[in-house]
C-alpha cells in the first residue's frame, strides 16, 4: 500500500507534452515519488511558466524555493511549485543560477511572487531581474550576507542584546560560550572517509624489519635466568610433552 | 507667553486674516503611520507603514521577519526526528497540523506505510487543532471589530481542546505527537469516550457565542463587503484555506488531494459568496462543524490495532522490548543518536492546515539530516495580497482584514 501522504491526480504522458511544447527551453526532466521536476534554461523561465499556466492550467504558483548546492558550477537552483486547481496536480519547475546571475522575475504572470522572490534573493542572495521591490524581508534591518547559503555559519557572526550602560539594544559579533558541535553520524564502517584510528596500521601490510626476530632458541627469547627453585621447575605442559622431545634435545 | 512670542513659533502664517483666506485650497498631504509591531491588532509582530489619506488607506508595506528564527536553517543540522518539534513552533495555535507536512514528506520518501488506527488518531487530532485555532481566530477576528463577550467563551473551548492534547502527548501545545510511520503513543481508551462526550456538549456553548456575532448589526458593518477578493485575484495571489474559499472556489486540499484516512470521511466544504471578510469568517465556523462531525466519524470507525509503523530502521521500539530484546535495544540507541536515513530525493508535501495550505519541499541526499527543508508557510502569501486588500478602505477595516486572513508570526516569519 505504501505512504498515505496526499493523493492527487496522475497525468499520464504529461512529460512528453510539456517537453513537446517547452521545446529546447527544458534541460531536464526528472520524475520520481510520483512528482514531476523539469529544469529549465534559466533565461527561459518566464516564458516556460507562462506556457505551463495558460496550456496546461497550473494557475497557481504556490511557492518559490531556493535551494544551494555549492559543489556545482551554478549553485543555486531555484524551484516553483506549481499547482493546477482545475486538473489537481502539481510539478515543479527549476533552474539554475549562480551568485552573479540574475533570474528573470515572474511578478508579471503571478503576484504573489513578489515576495516569495525577496526572501529567495534574502536567504540565497539570487537576483531576481525585473522585480520591481527585490528588498530583503525576513532578516534584520541592516543585516549582511545570505544565511541560507550553505557556507553561512548556523551561529551567524552578529548577536544582540541590550546594553544597560548605552540604554539601546548593540549588536556584537558572535561569543559562544561552547564550540558549535556538528556530530558526523556516518557509520565508520560504511560512510567514514577519513582512516579510522589504528586503521593507518594496516594499510601496508605487516611493518618492513631488517632481521627477522626467531625465538628458535631459549636464550632467543631473552628470558634470563630463573628467579628461583619453583621457576626453573618445567611446566606440567611442558614436563608432559618432554618425552617426544627428548631425543631430538640429546641431538 | 506674550503675543509676540507666540507668533514667533507659529511662523510666517500667523495672521488670523491669512488663515482664513488660505483654508480654501489648503492641501492635504498623505502622511504615514506606523501599525505595529507592538499592537493588540497585529496578531503578534507585524509592523505595517501605512501611507493614509485622512482615514483612507493609500498602500500598506508590510514589514515581516521580526520573528525570524531561521527554522529551515537549524533543520538542516538536525537529524530528521530533531528537527519535528521545530513544526510545533511554526504555527503555534496549531501545532499538529504544522507536523502533519513534515511526516507525510518524510513517510513519502521513506514510502512508509502507517498503520490504520494511526491515521485515523492523526487525521481525528489534526481536526481538533483545526477546532482549537478556529476558537482563537474567530474569537480574536470578533475582538478586533469590537466585541468581547465571544472571545472569553471560545476560549473554553480551546482551553478544553489543550487539555485533550496533554492528555495524548502530555504537552498542551508543542505536542511533537505524530512521528514518521505513525504517532509517538497510543491514546487511552478514556480520552476517546470523553472527546466523544465534548462533541455533544462544546457546540452549545459555540453556537450560543456565534449567535451574538453572525446577525449582529455592528459585526456585519465591520465586515460585510470589506476587502472582496475576487476568484481570480484569489488564485492570482496564491490564496489557499479558507481565504480561498471565502472567495467562492471549493477547494479542499482533504477532499481533493486525501491524505491518511481523509477520503473514508464525509464532510462538506463551505464556500462563500462573496468574497468579503463575513465570508472568510463564516467559513471558518461552517469548518468547525465539519471538523466536529470528522471527529465524530473517526471516533466511530477507528480500528484497533498498532499506532506506529513495525519498520524498526524508522520508528524506535517500546521500552517494554528493550527490556527482552538486544536487537530492540540496538535499534534504539541507533535511532536516538543517528536516526534514520532517508533515501535521496526531493518531494514537496501539503496538507490542508487551519490557515490553508501548509507544505513542507523536503530534499534529502540519502544521510541522517534534510538537505533543505523549504516550509510554505500560509501567511506568507495571504499578508502580501494585505496591499491589495486593504486599498481603499479605512484604517479601522485594517484590523478586520487582518483578522480574516488569520495570520501567525511564528509561521509566517519561520
Amino acid at each position: 500500500m505504501g505512504h498515505s501522504a496526499p493523493r492527487y491526480a496522475v497525468l499520464e504522458g504529461l512529460g512528453d507534452a510539456v517537453a513537446a511544447t517547452l521545446g529546447d527551453r527544458l534541460i531536464a526532466t526528472r520524475f520520481a515519488q510520483g512528482e514531476y521536476c523539469f529544469t529549465v534554461r534559466r533565461e527561459a523561465i518566464a516564458e516556460a511558466l507562462d506556457l505551463l499556466r495558460d496550456r496546461y492550467e497550473y494557475q497557481q504558483l504556490v511557492e518559490i524555493a531556493g535551494v544551494d548546492y555549492p559543489e556545482r558550477a551554478e549553485r543555486f537552483e531555484v524551484v516553483y511549485c506549481l499547482l493546477s486547481l482545475t486538473k489537481n496536480h502539481r510539478i515543479r519547475v527549476a533552474c539554475t543560477t549562480d551568485e552573479d546571475t540574475a533570474v528573470p522575475t515572474v511578478t508579471t504572470i503571478w503576484p504573489v511572487a513578489g515576495w516569495l522572490e525577496r526572501e529567495v534573493y534574502d536567504m540565497y542572495g539570487v537576483i531576481f531581474a525585473g522585480n520591481p521591490d527585490l528588498r530583503r524581508i525576513l532578516t534584520d534591518y541592516g543585516f549582511r550576507g545570505h544565511p541560507f547559503r550553505k557556507d553561512f555559519p548556523l551561529t551567524g557572526y552578529s548577536e544582540m542584546r541590550y546594553s544597560e550602560e548605552q540604554g539601546r539594544v548593540i549588536y556584537e559579533p558572535v561569543k559562544l560560550a561552547q564550540d558549535f558541535r556538528n556530530f558526523d553520524f556516518t557509520s565508520p564502517w560504511e560512510g567514514a572517509d577519513y582512516v579510522l584510528p589504528g586503521d593507518e596500521k594496516s594499510l601496508g601490510g605487516p611493518p618492513h624489519v631488517d632481521t627477522p626476530k626467531t625465538t628458535e632458541k631459549k636464550s632467543d627469547t631473552g628470558a634470563g635466568r630463573a628467579a628461583n627453585k619453583e621457576a626453573a621447575k618445567p611446566s606440567p605442559e611442558a614436563a608432559a610433552e618432554k618425552p617426544a622431545d627428548k631425543k631430538g634435545d640429546k641431538a | 507667553m506674550t503675543t509676540e512670542a507666540l507668533h514667533d513659533i507659529a511662523g510666517a502664517t500667523s495672521e488670523p486674516g491669512q488663515i482664513e483666506q488660505d483654508s480654501a485650497d489648503l492641501e492635504i498631504q498623505n502622511y504615514t503611520i506606523n501599525f505595529g509591531p507592538q499592537h493588540p491588532a497585529a496578531h503578534g509582530v507585524l509592523r505595517m507603514v501605512m501611507e493614509l489619506e485622512g482615514e483612507i488607506v493609500e498602500r500598506i508595506d508590510c514589514h515581516v521577519g521580526l520573528l525570524h528564527r531561521g527554522t529551515e536553517k537549524l533543520i538542516e543540522y538536525k537529524t530528521y526526528l530533531q528537527a519535528l518539534p521545530y513544526f510545533d513552533r511554526l504555527d503555534y495555535c496549531s501545532p499538529l497540523a504544522m507536523e502533519y507536512s513534515y511526516v507525510l514528506a518524510i513517510e513519502k520518501l521513506l514510502n512508509l506505510e502507517v498503520p490504520l488506527r494511526a491515521q485515523y488518531l492523526r487525521v481525528l487530532f489534526a481536526e481538533l487543532t483545526r477546532i482549537c485555532n478556529h476558537m482563537l481566530n474567530l474569537g480574536a477576528h470578533v475582538m478586533d471589530v469590537g466585541a468581547m463577550t465571544p472571545n472569553l467563551w471560545l476560549f473554553e473551548i480551546r482551553e478544553d481542546c489543550l487539555n485533550f492534547f496533554e492528555r495524548a502527548s502530555g504537552a498542551r501545545m508543542h505536542s511533537a505527537w505524530f512521528r514518521p510511520g505513525g504517532v509517538h503513543q497510543d491514546v487511552p481508551l478514556k480520552l476517546l469516550t470523553d472527546l466523544a462526550d465534548w462533541l455533544d456538549t462544546f457546540p452549545k456553548l459555540f453556537e450560543d457565542a456565534m449567535s451574538l456575532v453572525i446577525d449582529n448589526r455592528i459585526f456585519k458593518q465591520r465586515n460585510v463587503d470589506i476587502a472582496v477578493v475576487s476568484k481570480d485575484d484569489a488564485v492570482r495571489w496564491g490564496f489557499s484555506g479558507p481565504m480561498i474559499r471565502g472567495s467562492g472556489i471549493p477547494w479542499d486540499l482533504r477532499k481533493s488531494q486525501p491524505y491518511d484516512v481523509y477520503d473514508r470521511m464525509e464532510f462538506d466544504v463551505p464556500v462563500g459568496t462573496r468574497g468579503d471578510c463575513y465570508d472568510r469568517f463564516m467559513v471558518r465556523v461552517e469548518e468547525v462543524r465539519q471538523s466536529a462531525r470528522i471527529m465524530r466519524q473517526c471516533l466511530n470507525e477507528m480500528p484497533e490495532g498498532p499506532i506506529a509503523s513495525s519498520d524498526r530502521k524508522v520508528v524506535p521500539p517500546k521500552r517494554a522490548e528493550m527490556k527482552q530484546s538486544m536487537e530492540a535495544l540496538i535499534h534504539h540507541f541507533k535511532l536516538y543518536t543517528e536516526g534514520f536515513h532517508v533515501p535521496a530525493g526531493e518531494v514537496y508535501v501539503a496538507t490542508e492546515s487551519p490557515k490553508g495550505e501548509f507544505g513542507v519541499y523536503l530534499v534529502s541526499d540519502g544521510t541522517n539530516k534534510p538537505y533543505r527543508c523549504k516550509i510554505r508557510p500560509t501567511a506568507f502569501s495571504h499578508l502580501q495580497a494585505m496591499d491589495f486588500m486593504t486599498r481603499g478602505h479605512m484604517l479601522s477595516d485594517a484590523t478586520a482584514i487582518l483578522g480574516a486572513i488569520d495570520v501567525v508570526f511564528g509561521e509566517c516569519d519561520r
